[in-house]
């Protein structure tokens, strides 16, 4: 029979750990979102000239390792003696990321409604405000969603780095209990299960969503 | 020669062939005319052996197509076939687009390759346009090159199916030029058409199918001009 | 609130090995491309193949590909083996890790690639005397990686973004593993990180820049 030494007080363990893992992903994924409506409204709205550099900062947190921006962050709170705890430091880095990410796909969605569509609601007397609210927003959020539960889901996976600065997420858990009880492949078993069952639904919705909206354009 | 022998097809429950007879004899034009469903183009994919058939047998040159111990890639080798859609390989020129079942399914050479495929897109008028992309030509310069395409496998029968449906009308005639010359060199063929004109002028046989029967099949003069079947004369009077 | 005095030239100085280890990253990155593309092709050839003992593996490599995160694959190759008496190196823990997850995420990429592109052509092929193998290779493969061209880029990136995972491993030969290095003896923490960074994007920006000129180059049509 396969017998482990993993107790139940060891599953709690990881399930802390998944709770860590949860509450960066939505601290930083409602930061994220809210930064990234604000950044692709104005990509999309003010002339690309304007934009330039929001748009090579953007650019920069999708080219850097997400490794480096962490670490390159906790290092100049640590310089800036602004004394962020290791959990806010992550939260905001990884809000930034997700940020970068969100605009592009902000910018998308709007662009992707069309002109005339737009202009035949300004032609009813639409104010720019209900223009957006009314027409633009609805429309552009069934092209945005799609990507933004992948984006979401995207930023939960590379949670995981948040513990080279020392937090005790999911993964981070399953390495302690690997190192003690010495039985890797399980733990990392569970782990992985964990994660999936984390992901795996919400990235089929998603992909169900996409198609059945394709389907009625 | 090619012998069809009481084949039924089936898609489903959509019964599209329904026993046809038909022998085509080597140097022979035969033009299929009919209404659309009526199971036409569907014979031309068995011929090839692309499409299975549900009972009866096809023979090309003796050989049966539909026989588990037939080479189909072999025998293809000997009939080409031009679809309604012209399929041009969009990542391949129109020489490449020649030249490749020639060298990578016979084992030409590339320099053998290259003068036959030269030598058939002159013929069908294309032999300035060697190095182009086909999503620069015309939908009836593509037409011409599949057809090219096709003969420089040196094939024995010529399949063409409704090849000048997808195109604009003022570039129908091109393609038709094309078919006629190839009849005059007396190339053995099968013609699913909708041009009248052509199955009158070109072809030897025509034959009238419907709701998957080949309902009456004669010289043109007399389907054109003393059709024996009601069904012919009915279809006819609609297309003219 | 900067009682720190930043030293740059003490960066700039290790600047000669952190391009040596530029080079083992482009090198990590390129090869789990390679291998990554190869296995992807055979595991979209599976997925859309009838047989079920196909399609079940394939379907489980993609999903747990996509469903965790990299670094816990790259775990799963370093620790996890461990069960089993299989000790990789770093640098091969890496490596399958990074290539597990392309496969994965370019398994879709192809399958999509592969839905856009019309069965007729295949057909015409078939009817040209190819055989099926003949006609994917000649006629529907080079049409399949065109469009997938640039999502396939994409991923380039992400790989070279991913080898910085190595150094959780134990990795010191890579961009990442020998700052880790100089960090260690120099505390430098901002300064050599911040100069691994500008590596990093150069790094991934001259890969795009590369792969449009490849484009440009490949694709006349």
């Amino acid at each position: 029979m396969f017998e482990t030494s993993l107790s139940f007080n060891d599953i709690l363990f990881l399930i802390r750990g998944a709770g860590v893992t949860l509450s960066i992903t939505i601290l930083a994924v409602v930061g994220g979102t809210l930064l990234g409506l604000l950044f692709g409204v104005l990509r999309s709205h003010v002339s690309p000239w304007l934009t330039l550099p929001l748009v090579f900062v953007l650019d920069i947190f999708r080219s850097v390792p997400l490794l480096i921006q962490l670490i390159l962050a906790n290092a100049f709170q640590a310089i800036a003696g602004l004394q962020l705890s290791p959990f806010v430091t992550s939260c905001v880095v990884l809000a930034l990321y997700t940020s970068a990410y969100c605009t592009e796909i902000v910018r998308g969605a709007i662009d992707a409604v069309p002109v005339v569509t737009r202009r035949a609601a300004r032609s009813l007397g639409l104010s720019w405000g209900q223009d957006m609210t009314q027409i633009v927003f609805p429309m552009a959020l069934r092209v945005a969603l799609p990507s933004w539960i992948g984006l979401t889901l995207g930023v939960m996976k590379d949670s995981a780095l948040v513990l080279w600065l020392g937090i005790i997420e999911l993964l981070r858990a399953s390495q302690i209990l690997v190192t003690r009880l010495q039985e890797p492949m399980f733990i990392l078993l569970i782990t992985g299960a964990i994660y999936f069952a984390l992901s795996f639904p919400i990235a089929r919705l998603g992909g169900r969503l996409e198609k059945r909206w394709q389907e009625n354009d | 020669m090619i012998e069809i022998e009481n084949v039924h097809k089936s898609f489903g429950a959509l019964e599209v062939l329904k026993g046809i007879n038909l022998t085509v004899d080597k140097g022979e034009v035969v033009s299929v005319i009919g209404g659309s469903g009526s199971g036409k183009s569907t014979l031309l994919t068995c011929i090839n052996g692309l499409e299975p058939i549900d009972s009866g047998r096809i023979l090309v040159d003796g050989t049966e197509v539909h026989a588990k111990t037939t080479d189909l890639n072999l025998l293809r080798r000997k009939i080409g076939i031009v679809f309604q859609q012209f399929n041009a390989f969009p990542h391949l020129t129109v020489l490449e687009n020649v030249t490749l079942a020639p060298r990578k399914v016979k084992g030409m050479s590339r320099r053998d390759a290259e003068e036959i495929a030269v030598q058939q897109l002159s013929h069908v008028g294309l032999a300035d346009k060697l190095k182009v992309y086909p999503n620069r030509l015309s939908g009836g310069q593509q037409q011409r090159m599949a057809i090219a395409r096709a003969l420089a496998m040196s094939p024995d029968y010529m399949l063409f199916d409704e090849v000048t449906s997808a195109l604009d009308p003022q570039l129908v005639g091109e393609v038709l030029d094309t078919l006629k010359m190839l009849a005059d060199d007396g190339m053995t063929m099968i013609c699913v058409t909708h041009e009248m004109s052509f199955a009158r002028d070109v072809s030897n046989r025509v034959a009238f199918f419907h709701k998957g029967v080949m309902a009456e099949i004669g010289p043109p003069e007399q389907i054109f001009g003393d059709a024996q079947h009601e069904e012919t004369r009915n279809f006819l009077s609609s297309v003219r | 609130m900067f009682d720190y005095t930043f030293q740059w030239r003490q960066a700039f100085r290790a600047l000669p090995q952190m391009l040596d280890g530029a080079l083992v990253t482009m090198q990590i990155a390129v090869l789990s491309m390679v291998i990554g593309i190869t296995i992807a092709v055979l595991l979209a050839v599976a997925r859309n193949s009838g047989s079920k003992w196909l399609q079940w593996p394939a379907m489980a490599w993609v999903e747990v590909a996509r469903n965790t995160p990299a670094l816990f694959q790259i775990y799963m190759a370093h620790f996890g083996l461990g069960s089993f008496g299989i000790y990789l190196s770093p640098f091969v823990a890496l490596l399958a890790g990074i290539t597990f997850n392309n496969a994965g995420y370019l398994c879709e990429t192809f399958r999509g690639a592969l839905r856009a592109i019309p069965g007729t052509q295949v057909r015409a092929g078939r009817s040209l005397g190819m055989g099926q193998a003949k006609a994917f290779r000649l006629i529907v493969m080079p049409q399949m990686f065109r469009i997938a061209f640039l999502p396939t880029t994409n991923q380039m990136v992400w790989a070279i973004l991913m080898t910085s995972l190595g150094v959780t491993v134990g990795m010191s030969t890579d961009l990442t593993g020998v700052t880790q290095d100089l960090n260690a003896r120099t505390f430098r923490t901002f300064e050599l990180f911040a100069l691994a960074a500008v590596l990093y994007y150069c790094i991934a920006k001259a890969v795009m820049f590369a792969a449009r000129l490849v484009a440009w180059r490949l694709f006349r049509y």
